[in-house]
């Protein structure tokens, strides 16, 4: 059993890759065996990460010593390595008309995030300007969200929320993109690239699109790398001055 | 030689990352700025030039493909390395704001899709 600790140890990333590659085997024949593909396989292998993320703490399953090749596979550079090796699909004409629409997108994305959940957060008893621009950053991406409040000196507790409001989007993003892209007409690039712009947690819109359809993957990730830039930039500034006006 | 590929593809990266760092910086914001969108849009153009060059070998080009569909599972890890307890405790505001903004965004999509539209 030791030697057995001390190989993974030393191989974690080598072991990410046999168990990612369990997952996807075990959720895809569950789809296919059991729900006739309703939910994609991917979906499911999603949920079951996520599920094993619940059994560690601050950084999921790789708190634990076995599982700390999974911190490195699903880690932020082969993220955006894999990301950027999708645009390989990506049809260049396609994201010249989304363009505007992507800009456009961007924009209220960030804006209607922003003020919608500091709107909740002023409904549900906070008053002051400062934790309720921290909740509404949060609101955008668990990234916009600390870095907001730390520009703004928020406590330490608004912060945790902040962050903890970015990871719900995550998540509900991840699981609900198959589920309402039929509803919203989200099957072809040029509404990938509104939707990316739109929600903006990069994590969330690749993950959500690559249940839905792999192909929508590059036109989504496009916009949605932009967002958190976005919303440091602005809600800390432009919104925190408008909220501190306003209240 | 499919490294030719990966080599190409991690040069787009760090070029496309360094833009976005350096973007961040001139804005003021500790990180990067859309590195990745600007690391996309390099492989999009640099891809159809060296295509239409004749440059590009089905080798090479499968150095590319191979980490395009390492895509997904990457993302499994990922979800298995996310803070869902503390999404989980962060109690009844990060709940209710995090699924009612994310679900009320959804319905946006439909109505800022119309735009440019009509050129397709």
């Amino acid at each position: 059993m030791e030697l057995l600790n001390s190989l993974i140890d030393k191989n974690g990333l080598v072991f990410a890759f046999l168990l990612v590659g369990i997952i996807m085997l075990l959720s895809f024949w569950f789809s296919k065996t059991f729900l006739n593909k309703k939910i994609p396989g991917v979906a499911i292998a999603v949920l079951v990460g996520l599920g094993l993320a619940t059994l560690g703490g601050e950084k999921g399953i790789s708190d634990i010593p076995v599982f700390a090749g999974m911190a490195l596979l699903g880690g932020a550079m082969l993220r955006d390595f894999t990301v950027v090796a999708t645009a390989m699909g990506a049809d260049i004409n396609k994201i010249k008309d989304a363009g505007l629409a992507g800009a456009i997108s961007l924009l209220v994305g960030v804006f209607f995030s922003f003020f919608f959940g500091a709107l909740i957060a002023y409904l549900m008893g906070y008053r002051d300007a400062i934790s309720i621009t921290t909740i509404g950053a949060g609101a955008c991406t668990y990234i916009v969200g600390p870095i907001t409040g730390g520009a703004i000196c928020a406590s330490s507790d608004v912060i945790a929320i902040s962050i903890a409001i970015g990871v719900v989007k995550t998540i509900v993003t991840t699981i609900l993109t198959p589920l309402i892209a039929p509803k919203i007409g989200l099957d072809n690039p040029h509404s990938a690239v509104v939707f990316g712009g739109l929600i903006g947690t990069s994590s969330g819109v690749t993950a959500g699109l690559a249940a839905t359809d792999p192909k929508l993957v590059p036109y989504g990730a496009l916009t949605a790398t932009f967002y958190t830039g976005l919303g440091c930039l602005l809600c800390p500034s432009l919104f925190y001055l408008v909220l501190n006006f306003v209240l | 030689m499919k490294i030719y590929g990966v080599a190409l593809l991690a040069f787009c990266y760090l070029v496309g990352k360094l833009f976005g760092s350096l973007l961040g910086q001139r804005l003021g914001i500790a990180g990067d700025v859309g590195g990745v969108g600007f690391a996309m849009l390099f492989l999009i153009l640099l891809n159809s030039y060296i295509k239409k060059k004749g440059w590009l070998e089905d080798e090479t080009e499968k150095g590319i493909l191979f980490w395009s569909s390492m895509y997904i599972p990457v993302v499994i890890a990922m979800a298995s390395i996310l803070n869902v307890k503390a999404a989980l405790s962060g109690g009844w505001v990060a709940l209710i704001v995090g699924v009612v903004v994310t679900v009320s965004s959804f319905f946006l999509v439909p109505v800022i899709s119309k735009i440019g539209r009509n050129q397709n």
